[in-house]
């Protein structure tokens, strides 16, 4: 029955001591669609985003990534099964240059790197993707400037390079836009919406008005209960999204 | 699209630039390391050399991997008496038994990485202490090393059969050749393909897991090669001392290689190896101050914390942008 969903959630819940911060969220991601996970501040986005990557360990229920129980799974697995995830704080490696940062994701299909006794030019066949990834984020100029240097914005589109470089079957993006500028913010939604193709995307985005172009369907949060589920229609017109969600300040 | 064509022509430049600069800073090494015999007394430059190459063992998990080992004279100081047991006790040429000293220590890296690892921060350092304090203990009462009176005359033998090493100059000569292969082994790791993914870890380990890594197995086969290459330097150094003892296993020579590696400059090539000189100098030719080099040892760390943070190497990098 659910061979059309690729992750599924049941009653997962995450307390930090008494405080719930993620209760009884039972989620069904389509597969190849772009899925948007909003809600107000601290209403337990990041946290489910944590747990479904293997961040952090549920307190109670459970995952199925491609009919798979990942719920005991250590993160690095998870991530080679093809759930690759973002994170809503810039995380690039500030020392190495942006094609560096990218050659690391490239790096993991030449199986794993222990080959220490190796000159790191064995990695030079990677630099023309990598800079294929670079140009398709409008990061081709800074190649190689450290990406610690770039501003915050380019380091955004880089982390986004960076997750692509993977492949992965299914990204979880937690706030690919913050920071941005307008115009990088539609260059991403375009190539968001151009990888989306032959993947699944969950997002987490609090800017609506891309929330409302990319996704095929949105799942509300607050206070770490799902409130509404479905289109973006369907949504919008929820008296309680309106009054929980609109109402806190993101007309 | 003449942006495109720019910029891989300006990081062509730097990368240039810092491959010239590594290879200029490794010939002055080498005419250094050729000359040095002639102007200083060469058993001080030996051991100098191998408190460089331990340095430079260290330098790469604090360095490249964000690991501070607070027990690393462990390493150094088992390697140490194996070595000085098998040249001794069993015979062995110096050859063989720096290798069963280096793979006691890589042993010992494997077990105690494996256990270590898994920690972080100030939890890790803590652990390898408490690590090195065993060995230590294990070296305090275990028969072969002879606690207190370490093990003492050790023959230097013929390297692989051939090379006499009681002879000071062929000594010089050996032993400078396996500092230049920890050397470069060194510089090796940290510029290949596992090499990047050990700079990344060090950066955003949780972003590196996040794209399919596992981190912990990058960290432990770091640590032991690190082990490995502490163990090469304790080794040779029982070979060019003629002695293994307590001393190389403490825990003040734990600590001396973190003041070695962050005066010289932690994260780069040759700062460990100019701050192994400089401790092991100011350590020579302030010995007839007793007590007070200790004391002066710490202001000079004091101050070049405070001067140099980057260490001196690493200060004088950054100046002309260049990474030695
Ligand atoms: N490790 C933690 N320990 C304790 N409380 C935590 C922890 N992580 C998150 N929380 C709390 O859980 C709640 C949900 O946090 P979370 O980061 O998941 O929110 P969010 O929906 O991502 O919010 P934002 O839009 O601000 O990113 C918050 O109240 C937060 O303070
Ligand atoms: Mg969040």
């Amino acid at each position: 029955m659910s061979g059309n969903d690729i992750l599924v959630t049941d009653g997962l819940s995450k307390r930090f001591g008494d405080f719930s911060a993620v209760s009884d969220v039972s989620l069904r991601i389509q597969r190849g669609t772009i899925h948007a996970l909003i809600g107000p501040n601290g209403a337990g986005k990041t946290t489910c985003f944590n747990m479904l990557t293997k961040f952090i360990a549920p307190s109670s229920g459970r995952i199925t990534f491609n009919d798979r129980d990942i719920t005991a799974m250590r993160p690095a697995d998870v991530a080679r099964l093809g759930l690759v995830r973002s994170f809503q704080i810039s995380a690039v490696f500030p020392h190495l240059t942006a094609l560096e940062n990218v050659r690391i994701a490239l790096q993991r299909k030449r199986g794993d790197s222990f080959d220490f006794w190796r000159s790191k030019s064995a990695l030079e066949p990677l630099n023309l993707r990598a800079l294929e990834l670079l140009d398709s984020v409008g990061l081709t100029s800074f190649a190689y400037s450290k990406a610690g240097e770039i501003s915050y914005g380019r380091k955004r589109a880089l982390e986004f390079a960076t997750t692509l470089a993977v492949e992965p079957e299914m990204m979880l993006l937690d706030e690919p836009m913050a920071g941005m500028g307008h115009e990088d913010i539609d260059r991403i939604a375009e190539l968001i919406r151009h990888v989306s193709a032959n993947r699944t995307i969950l997002m987490v985005e609090h800017n609506l008005q891309v929330v409302a172009n990319l996704s095929h369907r949105i799942t509300v949060l607050t206070r770490g209960r799902v409130l509404a589920e479905g289109d973006y229609r369907t949504v919008s017109e929820n008296d309680e999204v309106r009054e929980a969600y609109m109402g806190a300040g993101h007309a | 699209m003449s942006v495109r064509l720019e910029a891989p022509a300006i990081a062509a430049d730097a990368t240039a630039r810092d491959r010239r600069a590594n290879a200029i800073a490794f010939a002055v090494m080498v005419g250094l390391i050729v000359l040095a015999p002639f102007v200083a007394y060469p058993f001080f430059i030996m051991q100098a050399l191998c408190f460089a190459l331990f340095a430079c063992a260290f330098n790469l998990l604090i360095g490249y991997v964000n690991l501070l080992s607070l027990g690393h004279a462990m390493f150094l100081g088992l390697a140490s008496y194996v070595c000085a047991h098998a040249a001794k006790v069993w015979g062995l040429e110096p050859v063989s038994a720096i290798a069963l000293g280096v793979a006691a220590s890589a042993a010992l890296g494997v077990v105690t990485g494996a256990l270590a690892i898994r920690s972080i921060g100030i939890y890790f350092a803590m652990i390898t202490v408490a690590f090195s304090q065993m060995v230590y203990f294990f070296c305090v009462e275990a028969p072969f090393t002879h606690g207190e009176d370490g093990i003492q005359a050790v023959p230097q033998g013929r390297a692989l059969g051939l090379f006499d090493l009681s002879n000071p100059w062929i000594l010089y000569v050996f032993v400078a050749i396996v500092f230049l292969f920890g050397f470069l082994a060194v510089q090796r790791t940290v510029n290949s393909p596992f090499g990047e993914i050990l700079k990344a870890i060090r950066e955003n380990e949780p972003r590196v897991i996040s794209l399919g890594y596992r981190s912990m197995q990058y960290k432990l086969a770091a640590f032991s090669l690190s082990a490995a290459i502490a163990g090469l330097a304790g080794a040779t150094k029982a070979i060019v001392a003629q002695n293994a003892s307590l001393t190389d296993v403490s825990f003040a020579m734990s600590g001396e290689v973190v003041l070695m590696t962050l005066v010289g400059g932690m994260g780069t090539f040759y700062g460990p190896v100019i701050g192994a000189f400089i401790v092991v100098s100011m350590q020579n030719y302030l010995a007839q101050y007793g007590e007070w080099v200790t004391v002066i040892q710490g202001v000079v760390f004091v101050a070049c914390v405070l001067v140099f943070r980057r260490g001196i190497v690493g200060e004088l990098a950054a100046r002309a942008r260049i990474s030695l």
